[in-house]
C-alpha cells in the first residue's frame, strides 16, 4: 500500500542529509566533547558547527543556544529553571495559555502542587491569546509567562511580540514553546522579544531526542539536572554529538527551504481544507484561518467519532491524528479545542492534518476522494441496530 | 474478508487472531481500554496497560494493524453500572455477559463495521454456525471444561451473524500449543481470573464506592427472628455460606435477599432447593421460543453441571424451567441458559 503521511506535527522523517550527517558523526566522531584531547576537540567542533546552524535558524547568537533532549525537556528547563531561580525573590506566579502543550501544562500543575500560583489564560474560538487577557492576568509576583509560538493542534500563531512586551512591562520572564514553528515559519528571537525559546529537532526533519533552547544572555535559570558543566552549566550530561549534528543539518535545510516550502505547503493545506469543507457535510475548521503555520489544518466532523475516522483512514493508508499525539488513547476531548469554548461535538470529533516535505497534490486529492465515503459509512453505522 | 479481532492480550484472542491470519483473512486487531490507565491504583486484571501491551506485541508479530479503542465511558455506563445496580438490588450479576452483548458485540462491532470489517472475532470458547433454516446457532466449545457459551447467551441473531469464535473448536492445551508454535509471547500467560475490573475480588468495597446508598439491614432466620445486622445487601449472594458472621449449630446459607427492606433470610442448606425457576429478559437463539413444555438442560452458574428438566416461554420476554431434581442456590441476577445437548436454546436472567 502506498501510504500518505499527514502527521508532520507529531514527527517528521529525518531528511537524507540529516541521516548521512548523523551516521557519519556516530561512526567517525565518537569523542566526548568535554575531553581535552584530539577526539574531544573533534566532537566539540561538531557541536559548535550545529550550534551555529541552530542559532541561525532562530536569529540568535550561538553562545545562547543550549542543546537539550527535546521539546519537553526544554519546556521543563525553562519553566522550572526560571521558577526556581526567581523563587527567593518572592515571585511565585506563573502564567500560560490554556492551549499549551502538556509539557507546559503539566509542569505548571506540578509547580502548583508545590505552592506556585498559576494562571491559564482563556481563549476564544480563534485559538489566539488575547493581549488584554494577558495584561490583566499579570501582577507584581508574576515570575514567568509561557505562551507557545504556534499551537500543535490547530496551528494558530500567537502574537508573541505583543505578549512578550506586555510581560516585560511587569518584569516577568517570557518563554515561548516554538516547537511547532521552528523550521515552518521564520523565527527571530530578538524581534520576538522573548527571553527563552524552545525547539525540537524531530519536528523539522531532524532526529528525535534532540532539542535546543535559546536563553537570552543574563536570564537566570536553575538547571534541572545536576552534574557536569556541559552547555555552560545549563544542561549537565554528555552531549549527543550525532543527534545534535543531525539537528544542525536540519536547521540549515529548513532555513534554506522555508520560504518556498512554506508557500507550497500553505497552498496544499488550503486546497485540502477547502475541499474537505466543501465535500464533506457537517465539517468545520477549528481555529483562525490566519495567522497559522502553513502545514496544519484541524477539522471537526460532526457525528463522526474521531478515533474511528483516524483508524479508517489508517486502513486506507492515510496517517492523521486526533488532537496531539501524546493524548491519543485517552480520548479526552482536545484540551485545546475545549479551551477555545467549542462544543463537545467539535472537541471530540476533530482530526488534525499536518502536511510536510513529502506531501504532494496527489496525496491531497486522494484524501479528499476517500474521506466523504469513510465519513458517510461511519455516520450510517453509529448507533445502528445491531440487536435484532 | 476483513475481520476485527477483539484482542484482550490473552492467549485465546491472540490465537484467534493468528488463526484468522493463517486462513487468509485481513485482520484488524482492536483492544478495548476499559478503565483509566493513568491512575496509580491497580484496577483491573483484563485489558490493563500490560494486556494492551501484550496485544500490541502479538499484533506486531502477526503483522496486523492494532488499535486501542477507548471504551471507558461505555464500559462504565453499561457493564459497571449494571454490576453495581444489581448488587445494590440484592442480586448477583454477571458482567461478562453484559460486556459481550452490550460492548464487544454492540459498540465494538459497530466500530469494526465502520472500519469495513464484516465481523468481530473473539477468543471465546464457543461455536457459532448458520443452520439450514438460516438461524445462527450457538453451541458449546469442543473443550467442555473451558466452554463459555453460558456468557454468550444474550447475543441476538444479528450479533451472532457477525460473531466469529476461531478457538471454539480447540481445547485450551491446543490453543497454547498453537500460540507456542506461532511464537506468540503470550503462549504461557496465565488465564484471567475473577471479574476483570475487581481483581482483588472485593466486590463489596467496589459497590460501596459507586452506590453510596446501599441498604444496611438485618439477617433473619426463616421464622423472621433477627440473628444479626449487616452493612448492606450487596454483601450477600443467594447460596452463600461464608462470611455471615453468625454462630449456629448447623451451617447457615443465604436463602433470600430483599433489597427494599434490607432483610437477608438465612436457613439450612435444604431450604435452598428450588423445583423451578423463572427468568426475564429472555433471548432465544436456536428458535423463536418454546410455547409447549420441552425437555432441556439448564445451566444456572458458570461452573454448574447443567440440570435436566423442561422449559417453556412465558409472556413478556420471560420463561420458566422446572427441574427434574430440585437445585440448590438458584441465584437471582445470574443467567439461566437452556441447552439441548450442546446447542444453546436461549437464556435469561434469573428472577
Amino acid at each position: 500500500m502506498h501510504r500518505i503521511y499527514l502527521d508532520h506535527n507529531a514527527t517528521t522523517p529525518p531528511s537524507a542529509a540529516v541521516v548521512d550527517r548523523l551516521t557519519a558523526v556516530l561512526k567517525e566522531e565518537f569523542g566526548n566533547p568535554s575531553s581535552i584531547h584530539h577526539f574531544g576537540q573533534r566532537a566539540k567542533a561538531v557541536l559548535d558547527e550545529a550550534r551555529t546552524d541552530v542559532a541561525a535558524l532562530l536569529g540568535a547568537e550561538p553562545s545562547e543556544i543550549v542543546f537539550t533532549g527535546g521539546g519537553t525537556e526544554g519546556d521543563n528547563l525553562a519553566i522550572r529553571g526560571v521558577a526556581e531561580a526567581l523563587e527567593p525573590s518572592g515571585r511565585r506566579h506563573l502564567v500560560a495559555s490554556s492551549i499549551e502543550h502538556e509539557a507546559v501544562l503539566n509542569t505548571f500543575k506540578a509547580l502548583a502542587r508545590r505552592g506556585w500560583r498559576t494562571t491559564l489564560l482563556p481563549l476564544d474560538e480563534s485559538g489566539i491569546v488575547s493581549p488584554d487577557g494577558l495584561r490583566s492576568a499579570l501582577d507584581d509576583e508574576t515570575a514567568l509567562v509561557s505562551i507557545m509560538h504556534a499551537n500543535n493542534e490547530i496551528g494558530t500563531i500567537q502574537p508573541i511580540i505583543e505578549l512578550a512586551r506586555i510581560a516585560k512591562e511587569r518584569r516577568a520572564v517570557f518563554h515561548t514553546d516554538a516547537v511547532q514553528s521552528a523550521g515552518k515559519v521564520p523565527l527571530d528571537v530578538k524581534a520576538l522579544g522573548v527571553d527563552l525559546l524552545t525547539v525540537s529537532a524531530h519536528k523539522f526533519y531532524g532526529p528525535k531526542g534532540v532539542g535546543a533552547m535559546w536563553i537570552r544572555r543574563g536570564v537566570r535559570l536553575q538547571p534541572a539536572l545536576t552534574g557536569g558543566k556541559q552547555e555552560r552549566g545549563r544542561r549537565a550530561g554528555t552531549e549527543n554529538p550525532a543527534g545534535i549534528a543531525g539537528m544542525g543539518v536540519a536547521a540549515r535545510e529548513a532555513r534554506a527551504s522555508m520560504a518556498e516550502e512554506g508557500a507550497r505547503l500553505a497552498a496544499l493545506r488550503d486546497r485540502l481544507e477547502t475541499l474537505i469543507l466543501a465535500r464533506v457535510t457537517g465539517t468545520a475548521r477549528n481555529g483562525a484561518r490566519e495567522p497559522r503555520v502553513p502545514n496544519t489544518t484541524n477539522i471537526s466532523f460532526d457525528r463522526t467519532e474521531a478515533e474511528s475516522l483516524l483508524i479508517a483512514l489508517d486502513l486506507e493508508g492515510i496517517a492523521v491524528s486526533t488532537g496531539s499525539a501524546c493524548s491519543s488513547g485517552t480520548l479526552e476531548p482536545s484540551h485545546v479545542l475545549k479551551a477555545m469554548g467549542l462544543s463537545a461535538h467539535r472537541t471530540q470529533n476533530s482530526i488534525r492534518f499536518s502536511l510536510g516535505a513529502a506531501t504532494t497534490e496527489a496525496h491531497i486529492d486522494r484524501v479528499v476522494s476517500v474521506l466523504p465515503g469513510i465519513v458517510d459509512k461511519l455516520r450510517s453505522l453509529t448507533r445502528t441496530v445491531v440487536r435484532a | 474478508m476483513r475481520i476485527a479481532v477483539a484482542m484482550s492480550g490473552g492467549v485465546d484472542s491472540s490465537v484467534a487472531a493468528a488463526l484468522l491470519v493463517e486462513q487468509g483473512h485481513e485482520v484488524i486487531g482492536l483492544s478495548m481500554q476499559l478503565y483509566d490507565q493513568t491512575g496509580h491504583q491497580p484496577f483491573g486484571s483484563c485489558c490493563t496497560l500490560d494486556d494492551l501491551h501484550d496485544a500490541r506485541r502479538v499484533a506486531a508479530t502477526l503483522g496486523v494493524p492494532h488499535y486501542i479503542l477507548n471504551f471507558e465511558r461505555q464500559f462504565t455506563e453499561t457493564v459497571i453500572a449494571n454490576f453495581v445496580d444489581e448488587y445494590a438490588s440484592g442480586r448477583t450479576p454477571i458482567p461478562c455477559s453484559h460486556c459481550n452483548s452490550d460492548l464487544k458485540f454492540s459498540t465494538l462491532l459497530e466500530r469494526a463495521r465502520g472500519l469495513g470489517a464484516e465481523s468481530v472475532a473473539t477468543g471465546h470458547y464457543a461455536r457459532v454456525a448458520q443452520a439450514s433454516d438460516g438461524r445462527w446457532v450457538l453451541t458449546r466449545s469442543c473443550d467442555k471444561g473451558k466452554d463459555q457459551s453460558y456468557f454468550l447467551f444474550s447475543l441476538t441473531q444479528g450479533q451472532l451473524a457477525r460473531a466469529v469464535f476461531p478457538v471454539g473448536t480447540l481445547t485450551k492445551p491446543a490453543v497454547r500449543a498453537e500460540a507456542a508454535r506461532l511464537g506468540l509471547a503470550v503462549a504461557d500467560k496465565a488465564d484471567s481470573q475473577e471479574i476483570c475490573f475487581v481483581p482483588d475480588g472485593d466486590y463489596a468495597t467496589f459497590v460501596e464506592a459507586r452506590a453510596p446508598s446501599v441498604r444496611a439491614g438485618v439477617i433473619v432466620d426463616q421464622r423472621g427472628e433477627q440473628l444479626a445486622t449487616h452493612a448492606g445487601v450487596h454483601r450477600f449472594t443467594v447460596g452463600q455460606r461464608k462470611g455471615l458472621g453468625i454462630a449456629a449449630p448447623a451451617p447457615l446459607y443465604v436463602l433470600t435477599i430483599d433489597a427494599d427492606s434490607g432483610r437477608v433470610t438465612v436457613g439450612p442448606r435444604s431450604a435452598l432447593d428450588r423445583a423451578a425457576l423463572t427468568v426475564s429478559g429472555v433471548n432465544w437463539i436456536s428458535r423463536d421460543g418454546l410455547e409447549e413444555w420441552s425437555p432441556a438442560a439448564v445451566q444456572i452458574r458458570h461452573r454448574h453441571q447443567p440440570a435436566s428438566g423442561r422449559v417453556r416461554s412465558m409472556h413478556g420476554g420471560r420463561a420458566e424451567f422446572e427441574f427434574d431434581e430440585p437445585q440448590a442456590a438458584v441465584t437471582p441476577g445470574q443467567a439461566a441458559v437452556f441447552y439441548d445437548g450442546d446447542v444453546v436454546l436461549g437464556g435469561g436472567w434469573i428472577e
